[in-house]
């Protein structure tokens, strides 16, 4: 925030956004182009590349077997992380995840945790013993802005992509047997992100505009367009009108979104 | 959720600890109680046991970390290892780690950051029992800190959760209600700029419901507000006295 260029930067930004306007001509309320591909990583269980615009977000699950938690002994177990990856960003540094990185990592859990986006009971092997235990891992490859939509959608999708071993217990023992079935999915949540520039939201901030946003808000919605998760960022504040606009836009554009996965 | 035959509100629309939907736990606050921090606040909601110590501003350690146009703010939102049933591990988790961050940027629009640049303050939060509404509970426990620091502030921060148990909006979730609750929604607000500095959810509410929620919370905010003011007031009441004494 404190570069000269950045201020400079913020006057032009919130200038434009006065008219309306982006410094990608883009609308206010748009998405930048997004690229989205499927099982691209023959080794893990499911994968999807998420480009949006310049961002570029990989997401690769694993499937293994595990304990279940004590308290939710009859389901399958969800476990969500993510790499801010060193050649990303200048910005990144290699070490254990900071608080930025877990905060993605526990926005996008929420998402597919709060609706109920995989269908958990189906995971169980053998009740309070044996599950199976989901890995989502969320690498970002390049930061240009907005990696909670593209590690949201990347996530979803390489979940729809992933496949789970078939398995017979015999004596308490999970052998596994060849061939796959698809990962049981019931639902495809969708998360928005908008921008507080200026008073004003904007979606999908790029890079320079989040280095100059006030705050920034995330909502997840699933397929009934019901909210499942809400995430306020960033060191400025929303009003309350402000608060249900953007949970209204984001209802529409998740839709739209949704249409890409063929969900 | 295998406790989903547990109902959380009776035939006559009273919760399990007997309160309204819309009524919030019984609070006390107090400003003042911890003689080595320059500010600091102990909140009693519900169960829930918080103490809130501001320490600052100060020149920060590491010096690198120092904005030459402002001050930087630190927060460290931690659980005690007794506070909760199970023991809880003294390491910070990814839970309290994502509350540090997210309790930070609600308290960071209130302080006027650009009056003291190369400085640094720290808020330290200790959840000495855990009720459900934590967050909250040390957002206002914050604030309150903050202000006996003599920071200055552009209002108080008082905050308060709304959510949903069985089919009703309910105001100030206790343990269980945010347990097996179908949704939580966190609210932080600044009153007097209708600034709302903190807003989680989790769960699944229609856009209705949530609007209702949102302004249940804000309501529960305005609530906690005026008792934040008046235990503020009383410190300045026992300063008096001794004063006079």
């Amino acid at each position: 925030m404190s570069s000269i260029i950045t201020r400079v930067k913020q006057k032009q930004i919130a200038q434009l956004i006065a008219k309306g306007k982006r410094l990608d001509d883009r609308e206010l309320t748009d998405y930048r182009e997004i690229k989205l591909e499927q099982g691209i990583i023959e080794r893990a269980e499911g994968s999807a590349r998420v480009l949006l615009g310049k961002t570029e977000v990989m997401v690769g699950t694993k499937i293994e077997t595990g304990e279940p938690f004590p308290d939710t002994p009859n389901e399958g177990v969800l476990t969500v992380n993510a790499e801010l990856v060193p050649l990303a960003s200048s910005t990144f540094e290699p070490g254990p995840p900071d608080e930025n990185s877990i905060e993605l990592a526990r926005i996008v859990d929420r998402g597919i945790r709060e609706s109920k986006a995989i269908d958990t009971e189906k995971l169980c092997i053998e009740l309070g013993k044996k599950v199976f235990v989901v890995f989502v891992d969320v690498y970002v490859l390049n930061h240009d802005g907005n990696l909670i939509d593209a590690s949201a959608l990347a996530a979803i999708a390489a979940l729809l992509n992933t496949k789970m071993p078939n398995y017979e217990v015999e004596e308490g023992e999970v052998k596994l047997k060849s061939g796959y079935t698809p990962l049981p999915m019931k639902k495809c949540p969708i998360t928005v992100t908008f921008a507080k520039i200026n008073d004003k939201l904007i979606i999908d901030p790029c890079l320079e505009e989040e280095q100059v946003m006030d705050a920034r808000i995330s909502i997840a919605i699933d397929d009934d367009g019901n909210i499942c998760a809400i995430q306020k960022g960033g060191s400025g504040y929303f009003t309350q009108e402000q608060v249900l606009e953007a949970a209204e836009i984001a209802k529409e554009k998740a839709e739209e979104m949704r249409k890409k996965l063929n969900w | 959720m295998s406790q989903k035959t547990e109902k959380l509100i009776d035939k006559k629309g009273l919760r399990l600890d007997g309160r309204k939907p819309d009524e919030l736990r019984p609070i006390k606050i107090e400003v003042g109680v911890l003689s080595n921090a320059d500010g600091s606040a102990y909140i009693e909601q519900g169960k829930n046991k918080i103490l809130a110590a501001v320490f600052g501003p100060k020149e920060l350690h590491p010096k690198h970390l120092a904005l030459q146009d402002r001050m930087v703010l630190r927060c460290r939102y931690h659980m005690a290892p007794f506070s909760v049933q199970e023991r809880k591990s003294p390491a910070p988790s990814r839970r309290e780690i994502e509350l540090s961050k997210v309790i930070r940027e609600s308290l960071e629009p209130a302080i006027f950051l650009e009056y003291y640049p190369r400085t640094g303050i720290d808020i330290f939060l200790e959840v000495l029992q855990a009720d459900g509404g934590t967050r909250c509970a040390s957002i206002t426990a914050a604030s309150l800190a903050l202000a006996d620091a003599g920071i200055p502030m552009r209002d108080l921060v008082a905050a308060c959760a709304a959510g949903k148990a069985d089919d009703t909006i309910v105001l100030d979730l206790m343990d269980t209600e945010d347990k097996i609750g179908t949704a939580d929604v966190p609210v932080a607000l600044m009153p007097n700029l209708n600034a709302i500095t903190l807003l989680q959810m989790d769960g699944i509410l229609t856009l209705e419901e949530f609007k209702k929620a949102v302004n249940m919370a804000i309501e529960g905010c305005k609530k906690i507000y005026a008792l934040q003011k008046e235990a503020l007031k009383l410190k300045y009441v026992s300063v008096k006295e001794e004063a006079e004494e």
